[in-house]
């Protein structure tokens, strides 16, 4: 079902229900409704990951919510990082713990970006709104293997210029001569002078070879379904394709259906999923 | 004259398209610039030219009180305005080059008159329109669905 992804497991010894518990050491407030959090975990030993896999994460007294890992796989030691949108109740909760609070961890789950797939290829990300925080470590990892990948394009649209999720770090990656960055907002007002449109719009004006590319692409899941469509069209074919959904998560290990998506649990045969995999799942709507 | 039937052979609006064909629009075409900042129509006024962008940068807007929403921009090697295409041939936004923007324009009554003389002309520019406004059309239905936004 799944593609082969490097994709770390839980510690042995530790059961993957039981949270592990964590403190925030940091707490940064990116947009007007979402916040990174920083988090140490209580026992010192480091959380390992993958790029895309993700940790289901308890607000202890409110509830638990599946969230990506957004930091650098090569710091893991120096705290596990996510990046959250307040939304309700369990992701209001978690934006809202402070430096020294407790949290509750249990992960990594999930198979996440196939990030050796793209060695010797071009590398194109169409990333959407908060879609960027789980591309965030594999573009630390392409980066840091820059000559291992062909061209690098990251594409990325957000709602306005003030929803521009981690806009200092993308401005610092555009400085690169090595990579090509192009940010689109859907509507602006008269205080910003770049792209103004939809994300799906940068692919046909991007530099990549199609018939060897692979493509990543993370966002709200009608942005992704139209990006395929976008990166289709320019001749990137399914099977170079990697999207990641989201579905309610409870158990996170495959345990509970909650997930479901066709035949497929999201938790553990995903995130990220190939689009040719995809496709079909996604053809049985009542699922 | 030469480099101008040139330009607009080049321009990729009209790649593949006959030489005869490109050297009769050549006729209606003039080369314009536009500082940023300047307006190249405004919404309401007559629909009476369309751009061919060959550099810079142009934002497509609807002004609502006290600010202008930009809602697209088009660059190098698009086309801005297809009001000139569709009675009352009047603008239906406003268009503001956002940095010094080179482009051709197209005389739209020149572009209409050959256009109804030779009808074989007049479906090749229209396959060249209808991509892009659907293209257009389908973009706009995604800004509408507001697609980052919190949905309950
Ligand atoms: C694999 C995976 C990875 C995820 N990664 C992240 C991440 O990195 N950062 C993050 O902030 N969230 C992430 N999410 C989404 C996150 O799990 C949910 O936002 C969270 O569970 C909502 O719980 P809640 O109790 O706060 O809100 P709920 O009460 O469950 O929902 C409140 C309202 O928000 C809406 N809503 C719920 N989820 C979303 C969403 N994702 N986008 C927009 N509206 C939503 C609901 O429809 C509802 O109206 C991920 C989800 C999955 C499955
Ligand atoms: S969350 Fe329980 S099976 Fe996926």
């Amino acid at each position: 079902m799944a593609y082969t992804a490097e994709a770390p497991a839980i510690a042995a010894g530790d059961d993957p229900m039981v949270p592990r518990i964590g403190r925030v050491r940091r707490r940064v407030r990116e947009l007007s409704d979402v916040w990174t959090l920083t988090v140490e975990m209580e026992d010192g030993r480091p959380l390992a990951f993958a790029p895309g896999q993700f940790n289901m994460l308890t607000a202890f007294g409110v509830g638990e919510a599946a969230i990506s890992i957004s930091g650098d796989r090569d710091r893991a030691d120096s705290g596990l990082i996510h990046t959250i949108r307040a939304v309700g109740p369990v992701s209001g909760a978690l934006t809202r713990l402070g430096p020294g609070d407790v949290i509750g961890v249990r992960g990594p789950f999930g198979v996440g970006w196939p990030v050796d797939a793209a060695k010797g290829s071009d590398v194109v990300i169409v990333a959407g709104g908060l879609g960027l925080a789980p591309l965030r470590p594999l573009i630390y990892a392409v980066l840091a293997s820059r000559k291992d990948y062909g061209r690098f394009a990251l594409l990325f649209g957000a709602r306005t210029p003030a929803d521009i999720l981690f806009r200092r770090e993308i401005e610092q990656w555009r400085r690169r001569l090595d990579v090509e960055i192009q940010v689109t907002v859907d509507t602006s007002g008269e205080d910003w002078y770049g792209n103004v449109g939809v994300v799906t719009a940068l692919v046909p004006q991007a530099s990549f070879d199609p018939q060897n590319t692979i493509a990543y692409v993370c966002g709200p899941e009608v942005m992704m379904r139209f990006g395929a469509a976008a990166l289709r069209d320019a001749g990137v074919p399914d099977t170079a394709m990697y999207l990641s959904m989201e579905r309610n998560m409870k158990c996170g290990v495959g345990l509970c259906g909650h997930c479901q998506l066709g035949t497929a649990f999201v938790c553990r045969d995903g995130p990220v999923f190939r689009n040719d995999v995809l496709r079909p799942l996604m053809a049985v709507k009542e699922l | 004259m030469e480099g101008l039937e040139r330009i607009v052979r080049e321009h990729p609006f009209f790649s593949g398209m006959k030489e005869e064909f490109t050297n009769l629009l050549s006729g209606c075409a003039k080369n314009v610039r536009f500082e940023a900042g300047q307006y190249i129509f405004h919404e309401g006024d007559p629909a009476d030219q369309f751009y061919l962008v060959r550099s810079g940068r142009v934002a497509l807007q609807i002004s609502a009180p006290a600010r202008s929403l930009s809602i697209q921009t088009v660059g190098e090697s698009e086309i801005v305005g297809a009001s000139w295409l569709v009675p009352p041939y009047r603008w239906g936004m406003d268009a503001k080059a956002l940095e010094l923007t080179r482009a051709i324009a197209m005389d739209a009554a020149c572009l209409r008159g050959k256009c109804e003389d030779d009808h074989a002309l007049g479906y090749e520019l229209m396959k060249r329109f209808m991509p892009i406004l659907i293209q257009r059309l389908q973009a706009a239905r995604l800004q509408i669905l507001d697609v980052y936004g919190v949905h309950s």
